[in-house]
């Protein structure tokens, strides 16, 4: 023990770190400000400190090759003492740092903590947003799948639509013409050096400030930040009821990290490392690729915005939302700190929580995609094939075959693409089927060139038996004895 | 030499503002020395980096290759070809393979579309029986001669250039196919290549 003490002053005397740790450890905090809200941005700091150790644990084995990186990654998962652990703790890791991050956004955003004097800190916590994203991306490269080859190939469209500069683009992102060695080199660099580098370096700038300036208080209804006014008020509040960080802080921080720690462990353990899927050959085009968790939005917002506003917004868009985010501090630096009072700023973390929350659930099932083996895959429904004519089952049968089914779902079985056909013949009349079959239209593919005259008679005497029992097909108030006819011919099946 | 200046000329014996003022001009030398090799230095390191973009420029990446012979492509049928890009480097492994979509139109009249969706650069798959390239991501749908038939996609597939020579379908490919890429160009050309 003694000798412990000697050695510790023996450095002490040379390296004089003692003080300058003691005075941050036990730098006064709003007693408030010590509460279970204030606990993401060490949460987020803790989950980073376990990502560069398994990312160093992974970089023992990990090959930074196009043709080994796949295998050197079955290796991690199947030949190395736990390494699907470590991968999937890093796996894991990253999706609990996005998310961490994201909770600490909103949190300092609903907290008014943004305001004057820490709007430095705010920016520089966006810009630690945007590493951890790209953190996120170039690691989901880095796990050289199918999904991260054709990930990365949607990611050079996207930048091939830049005006001008496009195609130059793509070549400086991929390395060369196509995605290759040279391609998953640079990610790797980007992933292991470049952007680390860059979160240690604005991670502490960003901690240095949180020390300068000082944690946000709590936020009080009334309580109003002016420029002129308010260090001076707040340097009141830390003397009338501050207290030392250490430890009236610290260990609520200390308990949500071990929480955060656990928790990702036991996710690890059980839901083990992601991937990787098939091997990034690019022959192989029987695949359905998606990006990782907190990209998934985006893929949604990619299929169901109108292709005319495609490109403006990929290209605008982002621009817009980040300097959005920066002036934030700068037209807003003022003012009222609690939630309360600033409705516009709660319903727009809802709104955004809300959007990127439903593109995510819908890009779950992707109802845009054609299903690509449901005409292959799915049986007709009992109910459309029995006591019908021969006519009708063939028809069924041009139904699938032709992939109609790939689009269209019949009992809830098939694609999302176009609407469910289970009623069709309620909406459309014979003639219009046999229309919108041919010549398509409303964002279905035109079918002339590919039915014979006879496939066509018998997939639209298939498509007009599409409805329930005892609703009344759909009939053309212009020939109205026409129509009463087919009503009674096929209502007698019923 | 700075560090022998300031050991023969103690602070304390010359005059304070000579020194200052000779010392500050060699310290703006000294930054001048290393700004000028910083912007030597900056020339080789850009060079190097942008090297992929440059290149294009000198030699091009495109070259002609042989997609096999005219009889492996039935006509009136679309079948999936592979090739090897022409420019490899040595890590490039199996992401150096390509496939592409061939239809032999009749005679020697041939459409090779890219296997790229031309809205963001998935594997578009073929489906004969219903004459229909059709999308996983995002849910473009072509017809079989390349046109756009339905979902997000603005245009028609990517098209390589074709020829048929010596027996030997033959297309100039080289990159990736993505909307700024030379494959992107050539979708105008409405006619099959022969």
């Amino acid at each position: 023990m003694r000798l412990i003490e000697q050695i510790g002053k023996w450095l002490d005397r040379r390296l004089q770190l003692g003080e300058p740790i003691r005075e941050i450890a036990e730098h006064s905090v709003p007693r408030r400000s010590a509460s279970w809200w204030y606990v993401f941005g060490s949460a987020a700091l803790t989950v980073f400190a376990l990502q560069i150790v398994t990312g160093i644990m992974l970089s023992l084995i990990y090959v930074p090759s196009a043709s080994e990186a796949w295998n050197s990654l079955q290796f991690l998962n199947h030949g190395v003492a736990l390494g699907w652990f470590i991968r999937a703790l890093h796996g894991w890791g990253s999706n609990f740092m996005v998310a961490i991050v994201l909770i600490h956004m909103a949190q300092v955003f609903l907290f008014g903590a943004y305001k004057f004097p820490r709007e430095l800190t705010w920016l520089i916590g966006l810009f630690l947003l945007l590493m951890t994203l790209g953190m996120a991306f170039s690691g989901q490269v880095l796990r050289f799948d199918q999904d991260a080859y054709w990930g990365l190939g949607i990611g050079a469209s996207i930048a091939s639509r830049t005006p001008i500069v496009g195609a130059a683009l793509v070549k400086l992102i991929l390395g060369g013409p196509i995605i290759g060695g040279a391609t998953l080199s640079r990610f790797f660099a980007l992933h292991v050096f470049v952007i680390p580098g860059m979160l240690i370096a604005f991670v502490s700038l960003h901690l240095f400030l949180v020390l300068k300036v000082g944690i946000n208080e709590w936020p009080m209804p009334g309580r109003i930040v002016r420029k002129e006014t308010y260090v001076r008020q707040y340097e009141e509040l830390l003397k009338k009821d501050g207290v030392p960080f250490v430890p009236y802080g610290i260990w609520k921080d200390l308990i949500f990290s071990a929480i955060i720690l656990l928790a990702l462990a036991l996710f690890a353990f059980f839901f083990g490392p992601f991937g990787p899927t098939g091997v990034p050959d690019p022959t192989i085009i029987q695949t359905v690729p998606k990006p990782d968790y907190f990209f998934l939005w985006i893929y949604a917002l990619l299929a169901l915005l109108p292709p005319s506003l495609e490109t403006p917004a990929l290209l605008i868009g982002p621009v817009v939302a980040i300097a959005a985010l920066a002036l934030l501090p700068f037209v807003a630096g003022e003012g009222e700190k609690h939630w309360r009072r600033r409705p516009i700023a709660v319903l727009s973390v809802i709104l955004i929580a809300l959007t990127l929350g439903m593109f995510t659930h819908l890009a779950g099932f992707s109802p845009w995609s054609p299903k690509m083996d449901a005409w292959s895959g799915e049986p007709t429904p009992d109910n459309f094939l029995h006591g019908r004519t021969a006519l009708e089952r063939k028809g069924a049968a041009v139904f699938q075959e032709k992939q109609c089914r790939n689009c269209h779902s019949l009992a809830g079985k098939g694609g999302q693409r176009g609407p469910t056909l289970d009623s069709v013949a309620t909406r459309l009349t014979r003639d219009q089927l046999i229309r919108q079959v041919l010549q398509g239209g409303g964002n279905m593919p035109a079918y002339g060139k590919n039915l014979s005259p006879a496939e066509t008679t018998a997939l639209v005497s298939f498509l007009t038996i599409l409805r329930p029992p005892g609703a009344p097909p759909a009939y053309d108030p212009s020939r109205v004895n026409n129509a009463t006819n087919t009503t009674e011919s096929s209502s007698g099946k019923h | 030499m700075a560090t022998r200046t300031q050991n023969t000329n103690p602070p304390t014996t010359t005059p304070a503002q000579n020194t200052i003022s000779r010392r500050s001009v060699l310290m703006k030398l000294g930054i001048l020395l290393n700004g000028l090799i910083a912007i030597v230095l900056t020339i080789p390191i850009i060079r190097y980096l942008f090297s992929a973009v440059t290149r294009e420029r000198k030699n091009g990446y495109l070259s002609w290759i042989s997609l096999g012979s005219i009889t492996q492509f039935p006509e009136g049928e679309t079948r999936l070809a592979t090739f090897r890009n022409p420019d490899v480097t040595p890590t490039d492994g199996q992401t150096a393979d390509t496939s592409c979509w061939v239809r032999h139109v009749s005679g020697d009249q041939f459409q090779v579309f890219a296997i790229n969706c031309a809205h963001l650069g998935c594997p578009v798959r073929w489906f004969s029986q219903s004459g229909l390239f059709m999308c996983p991501c995002h849910g473009g749908v072509y017809y079989e001669d390349g046109s756009r038939a339905a979902g997000p996609p603005e245009r028609g597939l990517f098209t390589y250039p074709c020829k048929v020579e010596n027996g030997l379908v033959q297309i100039q490919a080289g990159e990736l196919p993505t909307p700024g890429s030379p494959s992107a160009r050539n979708l105008e050309r409405k006619y099959p290549c022969a």
